[in-house]
């Protein structure tokens, strides 16, 4: 089943992890966004093939934007 | 004396120190970013000048933006406030080559307290206790290993550049100190811009307390009492108060003394602050153990006025913005250096942040609501007000909560009332923890150490 992860903040995405096609293990760090001084690892939340990477380095993001999908 | 400064900063702080220095008959200008046109500090300030972009680099961050600003506006004198340049030496210099007054402490000071190593070495020189540590700067893994075995472990993995507590981790042995050696320096190249590591033993439980100290004008220092910053959250503080319940009248005093031989040493001037660690159990191998904490360790010295310096206003009455401007026109304090006020009371801070209650993640956002507590005792420094945003540029503090009380007890009543009265509505806001914070037995008892907060969360 596909697992979308969304951003929970306003943040920039600061760096991009990994990429379509990577296996990830739950807990994983998909991509590190960067708010208020603070650095915010966005984390698999289920193993998996990471199917998309919506997001990349230097965007802004809304919360509840998508960032990854991992299935 | 000036009569226009230019305050280098945004937020609370910013605010802060305009409202000093209108209540001295000072003008005051602002400085802004692109994401701060409608701020309270630019609303505030007599005159505001536009930097640049959101970025800090491209804004706050730039000195000579900064420098430009102050040149059009007919500024005299210029307040960095904390963080963006607070502690940059070159900036400090430069302030002064422009011809202006630098309201803060000489740039030799801010260098030399800036490099962890060279403070721990400058300190250690002058008779304070330093923790064991490495001597030099670290900047390969392998000498790092090597240090860390001659210092014994558990230890601390700290930027030598660094504050804040960024790129700060605890490690239990080698393996753990590989990967946090690395993680530091990714961190410390980025936010500080050198790669270079300190280690150093790493001691808890502790208490983290801090002296206040002012470096007048005639070379004298002083000491303004002690703060007590053990509730932190990722190494970073979330609640200050004073005196510190975790420090006996004995200790109080070696560590006034020790505070100002620090400052002494690099002859400082305005407002710093000597942070210390308290180990609050005593080392099984000591000769005598005792129950009460009876050493400290130096950590560092914050070349620059303190977030948390509230509290020390609140039971001393002393300005210490205004003592800062009196330093730096080379006039004497409010009071009489021979004779500092002895504190008074009890007051606790508490640091408003944008951020969820329970895993403190960042929020803004747009505020809807602002409701500040009012009565007495309570004091609120806030940067935001309703109708302002608060961006994902800068750092998450909205505001600062402070109660003093005749005793402790009285001060944390306060804080219950005005927490409970405080409205924040928009942005992600950590009211609610310090509502559960002072329902906590051992912040309560007065009984606590660096790691109430993760205690609290597991």
């Amino acid at each position: 089943m596909a697992e979308e992860i969304r951003a929970e903040m306003v943040a920039n995405v600061w760096k991009v992890v990994v990429a379509a096609g990577d296996q990830v293990e739950d807990g994983d760090t998909l991509v590190i966004l960067e708010s208020m001084k603070m650095e915010i690892p966005v984390l698999s939340e289920g193993s998996g093939t990471v199917v998309e990477v919506a997001v990349n380095e230097g965007d802004v993001v809304q919360e509840g934007d998508l960032i990854a999908t991992v299935e | 004396m000036f009569e226009t400064v230019l305050i280098a900063n945004r937020g609370e702080i910013a605010v802060r120190v305009i409202r000093t220095c209108q209540r001295l008959g000072l003008k005051t200008i602002a400085v802004y970013s692109e994401a701060d046109s409608g701020a309270m500090h630019v609303r505030l300030a007599d005159d505001a000048v536009l930097l640049g972009p959101a970025p800090a680099p491209q804004s706050y961050m730039d000195p000579t933006k900064v420098l430009e600003a102050a040149k059009v506006s007919g500024a005299q004198a210029v307040h960095p406030g904390y963080g963006f340049l607070a502690e940059n030496a070159g900036f400090a210099r430069r302030v002064a080559e422009a011809g202006l007054i630098w309201i803060g402490p000489p740039a030799d000071a801010i260098e030399t307290m800036g490099d962890k190593v060279r403070a721990r070495n400058a300190i250690a020189a002058a008779g304070v206790p330093v923790a064991p540590g490495s001597t030099d700067p670290l900047t390969e893994v392998a000498d790092a290993v090597a240090a860390a075995a001659e210092i014994g472990y558990p230890l601390m993995v700290k930027a030598a550049a660094g504050g804040g507590g960024i790129g700060m981790s605890a490690v239990d042995g080698e393996p753990a100190l590989r990967t946090a050696f690395e993680t530091a320096q990714t961190r410390a190249e980025r936010f500080f811009g050198s790669p270079a590591i300190l280690l150093e033993r790493y001691l808890a439980p502790a208490r983290h307390v801090e002296v206040q100290v002012l470096g007048l004008a005639d070379g004298r220092v002083v000491a303004l009492g002690e703060r007590d910053c053990s509730v932190q959250r990722r190494h970073q503080k979330v609640a200050e108060e004073t005196p510190s319940p975790g420090v006996t009248p004995a200790l109080r005093e070696r560590m006034h003394a020790a505070a100002v031989q620090a400052a002494r040493a690099v002859n400082y001037r305005s407002a710093g602050t000597v942070e210390c660690l308290v180990p609050t159990a005593q080392d099984p191998a000591a000769q005598n153990p005792t129950a009460e904490p009876d050493q400290f360790y130096f950590l560092e010295m914050n070349t620059r006025l303190q977030v948390e310096h509230p509290v020390t206003e609140l039971v001393t009455g002393i300005d210490l913005v205004e003592q800062q401007l009196l330093v730096a026109a080379g006039r004497p304090p409010t009071f009489d250096p021979d004779n500092p006020p002895a504190p008074r009371g009890h007051a606790v801070e508490f640091r408003v942040y944008a951020e969820d209650p329970k895993r403190f993640l960042p929020g803004p956002g747009v505020i809807r609501t602002w409701q500040e507590p009012s009565g007495e005792g309570i004091r609120v420094d806030s940067g935001y007000s309703a109708g302002d945003t608060v961006t994902p540029y800068y750092d998450p503090l909205m505001a600062k909560l402070c109660a003093w009380g005749p005793d402790r007890d009285a001060a944390l009543e306060r804080l219950r009332g005005a927490v409970a009265e405080f409205v924040v509505e928009g942005p992600k806001c950590n009211l609610p923890f310090f509502a559960e914070l002072l329902a906590n037995a051992e912040f309560v008892s007065g009984r606590y150490d660096t790691g109430l907060v993760s205690r609290m969360r597991s």
